[in-house]
């Protein structure tokens, strides 16, 4: 099983690699995935007020594929609306990488763990908003 | 100074000893007579190469030379052992009592004979460590058990089952053993009579010989072990195992033996020292690495470790990478090694042996086998060594577990949110 030229290049330097910190209202964290499953994807977005991805930071427990499909997907979310990034598909990733059938799930992990993020993004929003607006109009 | 790809995973197989090879050349194109032509001296000349294989293989095992049947690697000799044992046996009883770990050739083997209904099976458990224990065999027999099927030494883990107590009790309750002693073969002393060893499976490409042939041997006396061949066609090997052999792959089996025989007490001390050269490099510069297997009772060459918050493919991928992420144009040579992690797997479970020895799949996922052998040397490991730090510390940068535990998180008590 040889690996794709653009997984081996996400792995050897993969993009945005770091943290954010937690408590930041601008950012959102998304944690999917289980230790026993062997992949836990941690995907943070950090989101402007008019709702656009200025920069994403992704740790990644996973295989080759799924450090790739994290690390790809942050370049993928820089600069989108929350709606263009929560349209983001996992086929496209599989697309991108090359991934074989066996790899998939990897790039499912990653969508998941962009739109987690993006909810927690909102519910964040939602509870610096809340007090300030009796309206509060449905996030998203 | 390493300059070619690192070969560490003789666990799956070794590349053939020059000397084995040059041994097997006659054999192709000179000597190249079928062993069962009995009219010429073609024929004559290819049957005393295999006499004399089988007198050799057998001295490895302290076995007579006729108990040896020629088949093609240790997973048909465990086919041939336990079909043919279950149906010759089959007045008598159909109970098989054999272990959790063994290799899927044996595994597999059982779950066909339950499958078809021709046979019970009890799979016995290990401790944390992988052995089996000998007083759990003698609990499992029952007077319908016609063979105890225990492997002497784990191809995952390295641990080493006591065979010889094992023996002592079939011998006492009147019950065939088997053992599939390919990863032992050679390199741990074996003496089928001491032993009480009734059926014997080895393979020759473990041990520095070519891929392809291995042998059973099938005990003649005291008891007298009989088997219903799985092949048919010719009669070969005394009526056990029919078609035209091997003989380039048998005199290379045999050669691989002597040579392993010879060699065994200063190899197993040198593959040793390596290995253990190897771990203490690994621990002294990585902290949460853990053995697998029994820390003492354990083949010589045989190391597997679990590295906490780190998968086993993204590891191997960065060993085996083609591409150094400082020095882009750089290409360090290649190690190669083995994983259970359940991304290297077709079926994407993790390694049942390391399920069994009771390590959670979460360490599971991060394993790392290594498997030094005859022809690795220290610079080999040495950079080996660093090469694994290296890669380990740089994934563990990426880890978000490896982060959450840094904080102090108790990583069990998380809620997890799978696919």
């Amino acid at each position: 099983m040889a690996y794709s030229d653009k997984v081996l290049d996400h792995y050897s330097n993969p993009r945005n690699v770091g943290s954010f910190p937690k408590d930041d209202p601008n950012v959102g964290t998304g944690v999917v995935g289980a230790p026993e499953c062997g992949d836990v994807m941690k995907l943070q977005l950090k989101i402007s007020d008019e709702g656009v991805v200025e920069d994403a930071k992704f740790k990644t427990f996973g295989c080759g594929s799924a450090i790739a499909s994290s690390s790809y997907v942050t370049e993928l979310v820089k600069g989108k609306t929350v709606d263009e990034v929560m349209a983001i598909k996992n086929s496209h990733i599989v697309e991108e990488l090359s991934l074989p059938p066996v790899k998939i799930h990897c790039s499912v992990l990653a969508e998941d763990g962009i739109k987690a993020a993006i909810q927690d993004w909102k519910k964040r929003r939602e509870a610096v908003d809340a007090p300030a607006e009796p309206k509060t109009a449905k996030a998203g | 100074m390493v300059n070619r790809a690192v070969y560490l995973d003789n666990h799956a197989t070794t590349p053939v000893d020059p000397r084995v090879l040059e041994a097997m050349l006659p054999y192709f194109a000179d000597t190249f007579g079928n062993a069962a032509s009995r009219s010429h001296g073609f024929g004559w000349d290819a049957e005393k190469a295999v006499d004399a294989g089988r007198e050799e293989i057998a001295r490895l095992l302290n076995a007579k030379a006729k108990d040896i049947v020629f088949t093609s690697g240790a997973t048909e000799s465990d086919n041939l052992a336990i079909k043919g044992v279950v149906e010759f046996y089959r007045d008598k009883g159909n109970h098989v009592v054999t272990a959790v770990t063994e290799h899927k050739a044996v595994l597999d083997t059982c779950r066909a004979l339950e499958r078809k209904g021709a046979a019970t099976v009890t799979y016995l458990p290990v401790d944390r460590y992988g052995m089996v224990d000998p007083d759990d065999v003698r609990r499992a027999i029952t007077d319908k058990t016609v063979l105890v099927s225990i492997m002497y030494a784990n191809n995952e883990v390295g641990t080493i089952n006591p065979i010889a107590e094992i023996g002592k009790i079939t011998r006492e309750k009147g019950v065939l053993f088997h053992t599939d002693a390919t990863q032992g073969v050679g390199k741990l002393p074996i003496d089928v009579d001491a032993m009480h060893i009734d059926l014997l499976s080895l393979s020759a490409h473990k041990i520095y010989g070519p891929k392809g042939v291995g042998a059973l041997y099938v005990r003649s006396k005291g008891p007298r072990v009989r088997l219903v061949p799985q092949i048919d066609g010719g009669g070969h090997e005394r009526g056990m195992r029919s078609g035209t052999l091997n003989v380039t792959g048998i005199v290379g089996l045999a050669k691989a033996c002597e040579l392993s025989r010879e060699g065994m007490a200063d190899e197993s001390q040198r593959v040793l020292r390596l290995r253990e050269r190897l771990h203490e490099k690994i621990t002294s510069q990585l902290d949460e690495v853990y053995l697998n297997g029994h820390p003492v009772h354990r083949l010589p060459g045989n190391l597997n470790l679990s590295f906490a918050f780190v998968e086993g493919e993204s590891l191997l991928m960065g060993l085996n990478g083609s591409v150094h992420p400082i020095a882009a144009s750089a290409s360090l040579p290649a190690i190669a090694v083995s994983s259970g992690s359940a991304c290297t797997s077709a079926t994407l479970e993790p390694s049942y042996v390391l399920k069994a020895l009771g390590v959670g799949d979460d360490l599971a996922h991060t394993s790392i086998r290594f498997g030094v052998g005859r022809f690795n040397t220290e610079d080999e490991i040495d950079y080996v060594a660093d090469r694994v730090v290296g890669e380990v510390k740089r994934l563990r940068d990426l880890s978000p577990l490896y982060e959450m535990a840094k904080e102090g998180i108790d990583l069990k008590s998380v809620a997890w949110q799978r696919e």
